[in-house]
């Protein structure tokens, strides 16, 4: 089927202006009432809604072609004008056409020699290089204008002044003459074919004077429908409301021309018909007033409906909506598979996958039919062989129309379990924001998730809403299948190695299980490997005295492959100036050895998301992705069972420092405030000494902020040394579960210097920040140091800083959304064409050659090994140890 | 060089040895050139690996040090017999050093090299991109997403305290704009070997790049009405540090021509023809702004000790003017001014300066993103031979294609040019393929081949 479809393409597509002959030859109906419908609400005849122009009232047969509203096409009308009128579009091109050829003879104003130098390098451009061929047109141009004789007819050539938008002034030596529209077009008439195409234009496509208009071609009334309101009123379209005003000014100006009006008047009338056709086209154009609508609101005609971001390229052409798509929010599920979504019941019923009823699947499409639209796995919809639609909605008796079907017929059943659909959360900032995943039709009204696939997406759980499509072709279902599913994704392209993985709890759950104090009893392991979904033996226990114990280490070990080796330093490692490695006494380098977890605990670094060369990264490279999906999907439970069974809070007498420490920290602070004091009395005694390119002011400003910020960092220091190894938010900075020691110290300790625009807080009343302060007070305090931490709770001062300081993160991030937004868009536009071809060369869409071979050594960054090409370490070693044994 | 002729103060005996490093400079630029052009036409080796191998930061480095710091070594066994297996396979050369540098200590038998040849090989196969990829979007996704992390704080300290230069989210921005000047224009200078290791020395060499302006050197300058004439104050202190006499001062502004000039105490009077206020005005900038010694552009310049050698980082840029100054050296000069590059040194320089530059910006906002992405689009800005802008005045305005044009931005002019010149769109791209419904030609779409069923299934 597809094959055939695709025998049907679009090859290319040729851009023109329409001549008028062309114009009245495509038209349907001469236009020549303003008037849209009468009292009866009926089509005027030869009105701007006569029923030839097209249907789009349903049921309405069009009185051209006969098709119904979906068939129709619409038809193209005209208006005569009755005078001519300069296309706003081409009127700078005219102006330089005018320029560029003799008034007298039509003829362009270069010599016969240069005109056939030209000839041959346009003839030559045109073959080889089409992008200059505008830029010799130019050339062209410009030097014929500069002719002031008629090297043919030896006419001389006035100067010409063109006024925007449309206006052509001559001047003469009697003075300025303005040049009416059928001057232009008759000057323009006269042109010859080669000297149009030397000029760059194609004859046979562009005539100049067609950019006189003529005739005015009308678009069918779907392009511009009109609209009933529900009190019963019309309301049309603004193309028709311009429309409107161009036929009522022309039939005006044919009258006036007609009764013999003076030409003062007409030429009145003229240029107000030229107003609104230049409106009509653009009314943005610059240099005249916008058309308004009654209430005073511009009209939105024909350039400003192509425009822009929700113009009909950006937001209709660029990008579509589609069908078989569904929106909800999102929440998160950890027990299903990473690869999977769960989709609400309603959604399945509402979504549907075309089934072909083959001698396999009849029996079970028949069950689906019975079902019908309302019972979930069912069916909404059977297409006949002859594409008839039968909605299973309304059949009474629907074991009938299942007994009916037979092979050949085509089903629209709901979504089921293991169908491909694809989830996608906007931003769409790279390839892993539309990913397959497999449907779990599930309960409740909310797209489920795994917490794995969070980073890709970029999403949380506090409303986030997530779009889903279903695929409706074989081929597009295996694509998808093949090549976006979950697991295929692990690895992102931006730096070749996992972007999914661990996260939060996970890491927290991992770290608690791995750690050299966790033991097991039989009960608890079996009770967590069975929450993780393993199947098998219990290994032989660790401790087998007084009773049988297991290790935490051991359950976490039973799902590497075996023969998985692999040994780093943990997230928790203190990056000790010599490395003890396996000794170290934070166990905090990891082993494994033969799919074992030897020494070391799980944390950040061997299973965390965005975390290259870890654990989980080694894992996917050497095994594959279905390895890694499913160590993901069944390891990553075990954390959590372990987490869930241990429990992890976090409560407000934990963020406490006891009194000395807290003794510390005012000490440690006061010490950095007296530094302050001295730097500020060799400033005031003019003995500071200034740091090059800088002002003394700035020297010290930048010496107080030196000191604050060691201070702060002290006092982080003193917290770290006296906070419990127990503490939760301390266990969570450390294994990079979630927060920082910064944050923890902002919590116990001292929330430190806030700033502005990267620098203390100046801003606020004359020489001080606050009335609280003196003027000229160059102190900690008064600009903007909190003393306090968060547990101590903020004094109304600090909290004002801190707020000052919090308000300019908020603007940032604004900013910045846009502005990366912005320069992506840039990116993606300018890039998007260029491929790798099938000799490796990457090329961008005319065949020119970016690269000849793709970044230098061809190796797919997605497929590389963190950007390298090949692991040359672990293959020396595999084939070491292989020699060795 | 338009400068030339207000230098002319200075001896003969400097313009001539300027002149002569500034041929020096050039031929060596000339050799480098050639140098890489052999390199590319020597085999199916990868165009420049070298080069870039340099610009990746310390992962590649590692690797990379102990060839340049051995004069080569005579080859070890494992060498030789890597030569010679090495020869049967086109590996890419990074891997060929990494190969070699794995494994220079290790006692292995032929055998066991040509094991790990092979499979090395095999595995450098299976990460081979395949034809059809969307390198390009691919590449334009991963230099953009990590955008929405970045910073937008614009200024940070670059090495040096005192210079500031524009770095994260705006300075990115800046490179793919292709702007002619940054918005902090710097170079880093180093020095050659006679100056580098002495501070009096490395300070001669600041004395002849700095600009220094009269205004820098200037305590006041006043108009006296009476006389109508400027009487400049000259800090004779600061006069002296900079290495300048009040005569030469006065001098210099004599070939402004706009007056007498003498000298009084320490101030110059300069007694203008005209009194017009709105001239007078005029020349009192003309007058502060006069260049009385060392390079247009650079504002300012600071010593730096880096390892045993100063360092010079300056606050502005003039890359073909500072090539010429006796003292540095010419082969690790640098800019941030990539259109500058562009200009002096060729567009494969430019090239890498942007992927330098850029990936720069993203190593230092703790940024992971893969060199080849930033390569692409240097490539891309670059190929044609001069220095295109992404975007509507560069690749994105120059494409072939007018609804890819006309969707992008200022779609009525594109439209109607179109209409004009009777343009024909091939519809090759993916936006305008995307606009009429069809399949876009990229990865599975860039199959043209069709098997031809027979209608009745067979």
């Amino acid at each position: 089927m597809s094959f055939y479809e695709l025998v049907k393409s679009i090859k290319s597509i040729r851009f023109g202006i329409l001549s008028p002959e062309e114009i009245r030859k495509m038209s349907v109906v001469n236009i020549v009432t303003a008037d849209t419908y009468d009292e009866d609400g009926i089509p005027i005849e030869a009105g701007l809604m006569d029923r030839r122009l097209g249907t789009i009232e349903p049921g309405q047969k069009c009185q051209t072609c006969g098709n119904r509203v979906r068939q129709c096409p619409g038809h193209f009308g005209h208006i005569e004008l009755a005078r001519p009128v300069v296309h706003p579009g081409f009127a700078k091109l005219v102006y330089s056409l005018l320029k560029a050829t003799c008034w007298n003879c039509g003829r362009l104003l270069l010599t016969n020699e240069d005109v056939d130098k030209y000839t041959i390098l346009m003839d030559r451009y045109r073959r080889k290089w089409p992008q200059l061929r505008l830029r010799l047109a130019d050339r062209v141009i410009r030097r014929a204008s500069k002719n002031t004789e008629c090297p043919h007819c030896g006419e001389h050539q006035y100067k010409l002044k063109f006024e925007k938008p449309t206006t052509y002034y001559e001047e003469h030596k009697e003075g300025t003459v303005k040049l009416a529209p059928n001057e232009i077009r008759s000057r323009l008439e006269r042109i010859t074919d080669s000297d149009v195409k030397l000029i760059g234009l194609d004859p046979q496509i562009a005539r100049p004077e067609w950019m006189v208009l003529t005739v005015l071609p009308v678009p069918p009334s779907a392009v511009r429908p009109s609209i009933t309101l529900e009190s019963g009123i019309r309301s049309e379209d603004d193309l028709t409301h311009k429309l409107v005003d161009i036929i009522r000014i022309n039939e005006r100006l044919k009258d006036n021309i007609d009764a013999g009006a003076p030409q003062l008047i007409i030429e009145d009338l003229w240029e107000l018909l030229q107003y609104h056709v230049t409106t009509y086209f653009d009314n943005e154009t610059s240099g005249i007033p916008p058309a308004r609508h009654r209430s005073g609101r511009p009209l939105r005609t024909l350039a400003q409906r192509l425009k822009g971001k929700e113009g009909r390229f950006r937001s209709n052409l660029s990008g579509k909506r589609v069908d078989f798509s569904a929106r909800t929010v999102i929440s998160p599920d950890p027990i299903i598979r990473i690869n999977e979504v769960g989709v609400p019941i309603e959604i399945a019923k509402l979504l549907t996958i075309p089934e072909r009823i083959n001698s396999y699947n009849i029996e079970q499409v028949r069950r689906l039919i019975e079902n019908g639209p309302d019972i979930h796995p069912g069916a909404n919809y059977i297409i006949r062989p002859d594409g008839r639609r039968i909605d299973l909605r309304f059949p009474k008796d629907r074991k009938a129309v299942a007994d009916a079907v037979s092979i050949g017929y085509i089903v629209e059943r709901h979504l089921k379990d293991g169908d491909i659909v694809l989830f996608n959360r906007q931003p769409s900032l790279h390839r892993m924001s539309i990913m397959a995943h497999k449907v779990r039709v599930l309960p409740y009204k909310t797209f489920r998730l795994n917490l794995c696939v969070c980073p890709p997406y970029n999403a949380d759980f506090d409303g986030d809403e997530m779009n889903l499509h279903v695929p409706q072709s074989e081929e597009s279902r295996a694509e998808a299948g093949v090549l976006m599913l979950v697991q295929e994704q692990i690895l992102s392209p931006r730096y070749g190695g996992p972007i999914m993985g661990g996260i939060q709890d996970y890491i927290s759950g991992a770290y608690m299980l791995t750690r050299k104090e966790t033991i097991l009893t039989r009960e608890d392991a079996s009770q967590l490997l069975a929450r993780a979904g393993y199947s098998g033996e219990l290994p032989p226990p660790e401790i087998n005295e007084p009773k049988e114990l297991w290790t935490g280490k051991q359950l976490a070990s039973l799902f590497f492959p075996s023969g998985f080796n692999y040994s780093l330093k943990s997230n928790v490692c203190l990056k000790c100036p010599s490395c003890k490695k396996e000794d170290c006494e934070n166990d905090a380098y990891v082993v494994i050895r033969d799919g074992k977890l030897i020494k070391g605990v799980i944390d950040k670094k061997s299973i965390g998301a965005g975390q290259p060369e870890s654990v989980l990264h080694r894992l996917i490279k050497d095994y594959g992705t279905d390895v890694g999906r499913d160590y993901i999907d069944k390891a990553f439970k075990l954390f959590l069972a372990y987490i869930d069974s241990r429990g992890l809070t976090i409560g407000l007498d934990e963020e406490e420092l006891p009194a000395e420490a807290k003794r510390e920290v005012l000490e440690a602070i006061r010490q950095a405030e007296s530094k302050i004091s001295e730097l500020i009395d060799t400033y005031k005694q003019g003995f500071l000494e200034r740091l090059a390119g800088r002002t003394l002011e700035e020297t010290l400003e930048t010496k107080i902020m030196q000191e604050l910020e060691e201070a702060r960092e002290l006092a982080g220091e003193i917290a770290g040394r006296y906070l419990k190894e127990t503490n939760t938010a301390l266990l969570m900075a450390r294994t990079g579960a979630r927060g920082s020691f910064m944050n923890l110290a902002h919590m116990v300790a001292c929330v430190g210097q806030q700033s502005v625009r990267g620098e203390r807080i100046i801003r606020g009343y004359m020489n001080r920040t606050l009335p609280h302060f003196k003027p000229g007070d160059l102190g900690a305090e008064a600009h903007g140091f909190v003393y306090s931490s968060y547990k101590d709770r903020l004094n109304p001062i600090e909290f004002f800083f801190h707020a000052m300081g919090g308000r300019e993160g908020l603007v940032d991030t604004a900013v910045r959304t846009s502005q990366s937004g912005y320069m992506q868009r840039r990116l993606i536009n300018a890039l998007q064409d260029v491929r790798v071809e099938y000799d490796l060369t990457v090329r961008g869409t005319d065949g020119s050659i970016i690269q000849f071979k793709y970044g230098e050594d061809g190796v797919d960054p997605a497929k590389s090994d963190h950007g390298k090409a090949v692991n040359v370490e672990k293959i020396i070693e595999r084939v070491v140890k292989a020699g060795g044994g | 060089m338009s400068e030339e002729p207000s230098e002319k103060a200075e001896t003969k005996e400097e313009t001539e040895t300027e002149t002569e490093t500034k041929a020096k400079a050039k031929a060596k630029a000339k050799a480098k050139a050639s140098a890489s052009t052999k390199a590319k036409s020597e085999g199916k080796k990868p165009k420049k690996a070298k080069e870039t191998g340099k610009e990746e930061p310390s992962k590649e480095a590692e690797p990379a040090q102990p060839l340049s710091d051995q004069p080569s070594p005579p080859k070890s066994r494992n060498e030789e017999i890597l030569d010679s297996l090495l020869a049967k396979y086109s590996l890419p050369e990074s891997l060929v050093v990494q190969l070699k540098d794995k494994t220079a200590g290790l006692d292995l038998t032929a055998d066991q090299l040509s094991r790990i040849v092979e499979e090395t090989n095999s595995a450098y196969i299976k990460a081979l991109i395949e034809p059809g990829e969307a390198a390009g979007t691919v590449a334009a996704q991963s230099v953009g997403e990590p955008g929405t992390q970045m910073t937008l704080r614009t200024f940070h300290y670059a090495g040096v305290r005192e210079l500031n230069v524009t770095l994260g989210l705006p300075r990115l921005i800046e490179i793919v704009d292709a702007r002619r000047t940054p918005s902090t224009p710097t170079m880093t200078l180093y020095l050659d070997e006679e100056h580098r290791v002495s501070l009096e020395k490395a300070k001669e060499v600041v004395a002849r790049i700095e600009r220094i302006a009269v205004e820098n050197i200037a305590k006041s300058i006043e108009y006296d009405m009476i006389n109508s004439s400027f009487i400049v104050e000259i800090d004779a202190e600061v006069a002296e540090d900079k290495c300048l006499d009040l005569d030469f001062i006065a001098k210099s502004i004599e070939k402004l021509k706009v007056g007498k000039v003498s000298v009084e105490g320490n101030s110059i009077i300069i007694s203008p023809e005209t009194t017009a206020p709105e001239k007078i005005k005029r020349l009192r900038e003309r007058i502060l702004d006069l260049r009385l010694k060392g390079i247009k552009g650079i504002k300012r310049v600071v010593i730096q000790k880096e390892d045993n050698e100063y360092v010079l980082y300056t606050d502005g840029s003039n890359l073909a003017q500072v090539l010429g100054v006796k003292g540095i050296d010419t082969t690790r000069i640098y800019t941030n001014n990539i259109s500058e590059i562009a200009e002096v040194l060729g567009i494969e320089a430019a090239r890498n300066a942007i992927i330098r530059e850029a990936f720069q910006v993203l190593d230092q906002q703790g940024l992971d993103v893969d060199i080849r992405h930033v390569i692409l689009v240097a490539d891309l800005m670059t190929s044609t031979g001069k220095i295109r802008q992404i975007g509507r005045h560069g690749v994105s305005g120059e494409k072939s294609s007018v609804l890819a044009r006309a969707a992008f931005e200022v779609t009525v002019k594109h439209l109607l040019d179109a209409a004009a010149h009777g343009e024909e769109d091939a519809l090759e791209g993916v936006t305008e393929n995307v606009i009429v419904g069809q399949p876009v030609p990229l990865g599975t779409g860039i199959v043209e081949l069709f098997m031809r069923f027979s209608k009745d299934g067979s």
